[in-house]
């Protein structure tokens, strides 16, 4: 028997090794465009720098929750990766940068498993730098959405909503915003970073959720106690470093476009920051940790959309402008009572949108904007995400399971569904 | 005057303050604790291995109160603590010989 399975392994073996070595030789055979060896190491840095994001926006939500869903709160984001980078392998790039059909999803038999990605570019840059670069943007979407359903679902459920809402939400938007033969991209829809595909989608999808899924046990009086600050202190700084991969990666190149970019995000992330510090000192006389880290957030979704085409004044307006709406958007939030707990919606679906729209009227001169094109791409983004998050909800709510019943909120998702704590300190041995 | 020690369930703490709320006992002191009696606690998970907890996290509540309110405290702690599962908790009543408010100096019952 042992001798039979390994002549069949040794066979196997021998069948890919010759394989690999016929097809090394087609590859050898025909040689790759050349590539722009200063916009690949960019890209592959940045690329980086947006993963970094992960960990950071982990730490920040994670940070927030109560002790008790701290672990379950950071899988909600790190499972993004698990999921979403898989699909995009599968078949989520291709559905993505595939052929275009009728500039609403695109499709190319080439791209499933990457197969033909090997060698091409895009631009001058490596397709797999840009493959990567792109999966990380997907992962990181549905991972901000876990905001708005904190400390109160089935991890099954959200990873079940993960999937669908990719599917359903994530790649048919980049493909009509990002893709060149996109509908919205050809209107003229201005979006550098994902102000539309990722942060007004984000939060239109949370707010839609918080609403479905209902306020948490002994909200708000029970709930709001973060866990530990110093975490999403933290959180928030990685978030910063990750975002100039983020908006500055997106000009797909290093250069005057990038260094633009990257100088907007700083400025606009920390205008962002001072004027929240301000708006708490003139209404508490105490100004935050959590509303600094809420400034700088605030500041980095509007820039999103806009760091391309508007200047450093522009940057610092818009940092400043999105402080003040998304405070007042939080403080709306208390009154008209929905529960999107960690403010998906408040400061990434609010702060964004003002920026697709501002960016309009901050845009430098020569730059190609139009307010008529950002309204409609605002209203798709919007029509998208809520309607597919509604359908996706039942859809998670009655086949898996979404809300966490009673006793297994009020346990924690920590001990109940993960089997974990998350920090050993707090035993007495 | 007595001093009402009740060990709970940790996720039954909002549940039980709010019902001493509703019986007027408002001055509480909460602390957490760990331990173990037949209780044996959630399992852990450590890479594939089930792990039993030795000590089992609680929440101890103390309560003075006059003698009088003792019987009402017992009755609201009890009816929000109970699971009829096995680690609900015990109460513990013991005699107060002395206490006394710091900021007044009032001593006795009206301490409480």
């Amino acid at each position: 028997m042992k001798l039979k399975r390994n002549t069949f392994g040794w066979a196997m073996f021998g069948l890919l090794a010759f394989a690999g070595l016929a097809g090394a030789q087609d590859a050898a055979a025909a040689a790759p465009p050349p590539i722009d060896t200063g916009d690949t190491a960019w890209m592959l840095i940045a690329t980086g720098l947006v993963l970094l994001m992960l960990p950071g926006l982990a730490m920040f939500y994670g940070g927030l929750a109560r002790t008790k869903n701290v672990v379950g709160t950071m899988m909600h984001t790190f499972v993004c990766m698990a999921i979403v980078g898989v699909l995009w392998v599968i078949f989520g790039y291709g559905l993505f940068w595939g052929d275009s059909i009728g500039g609403f999803i695109g499709w190319n038999p080439d791209f499933l498993f990457l197969k033909g990605v090997d060698g091409t570019n895009e631009g001058d840059i490596p397709a797999f730098a840009f493959v990567a670069f792109q999966c990380m943007f997907a992962i990181i979407t549905p991972a901000l959405i876990s905001g708005a359903c904190a400390e109160r679902v089935y991890f099954r459920g959200w990873c079940l909503f993960v999937v669908l809402w990719t599917v359903l939400v994530y790649i048919p938007l980049a493909h009509w915003i990002w893709n060149g033969d996109g509908w919205l991209f050809n209107l003229g829809v201005v979006d550098l970073a994902g102000g539309l595909v990722i942060h007004v989608s984000a939060g239109i999808s949370a707010l839609v959720l918080a609403i479905l899924l209902g306020k948490r046990i002994g909200h708000p009086q029970n709930t709001v106690f973060p866990n530990n600050l110093v975490m999403t202190l933290i959180g928030a700084g990685l978030l910063w470093m990750g975002w100039f991969g983020f908006n500055a990666g997106s000009t797909l190149g290093a250069g005057h476009g990038a260094a633009r970019v990257l100088a907007n995000t700083l400025f606009s992330a920390c205008a962002g920051a001072l004027v929240w510090l301000i708006i708490e000192g003139i209404l508490f006389k105490k100004a935050s940790g959590l509303g600094f880290a809420s400034g700088v957030l605030a500041g980095l979704v509007v820039i999103t959309p806009a760091a391309a085409v508007v200047g450093p004044f522009g940057a610092l307006c818009l940092g400043a402008l999105s402080s003040v709406a998304c405070y007042i958007a939080l403080q709306a939030k208390d009154k008209l009572g929905y529960d999107d707990s960690l403010d998906c919606f408040g400061i990434h679906g609010i702060g964004s949108g003002l920026g697709v729209i501002l960016l309009v009227f901050f845009a430098l001169p020569g730059e190609e904007v139009s307010l008529k094109a950002q309204l409609i791409g605002m209203g798709a983004t919007i029509a998208l995400a809520g309607i597919m998050t509604v359908i996706i909800y039942y859809i998670v709510t009655f086949t898996v399971g979404f809300r966490l019943p009673a006793d297994k909120e009020k346990a924690g998702m920590d001990s109940t569904l993960h089997g974990e704590q998350g920090y050993g300190f707090l035993n007495l041995n | 005057m007595k001093l009402i020690t009740a060990i709970i369930q940790t996720d039954k703490l909002d549940e039980v303050r709010e019902a001493l709320m509703k019986a007027e006992i408002t001055r509480i002191t909460v602390s957490r604790c760990a331990g173990h009696g037949q209780d044996q606690g959630d399992v852990s998970l450590y890479r594939g291995h089930e792990v039993k907890p030795n000590l089992i996290p609680k929440t101890r509540i103390d309560i003075a109160v006059n003698d009088a309110f003792v019987d009402a405290t017992l009755q609201a702690i009890v009816d929000a603590a109970h699971t009829g599962k096995i680690g609900d908790g015990k109460i513990i009543v013991t005699p107060i010989e002395q206490i006394l408010r710091i900021r007044t100096g009032e001593t006795g019952g009206d301490a409480i």
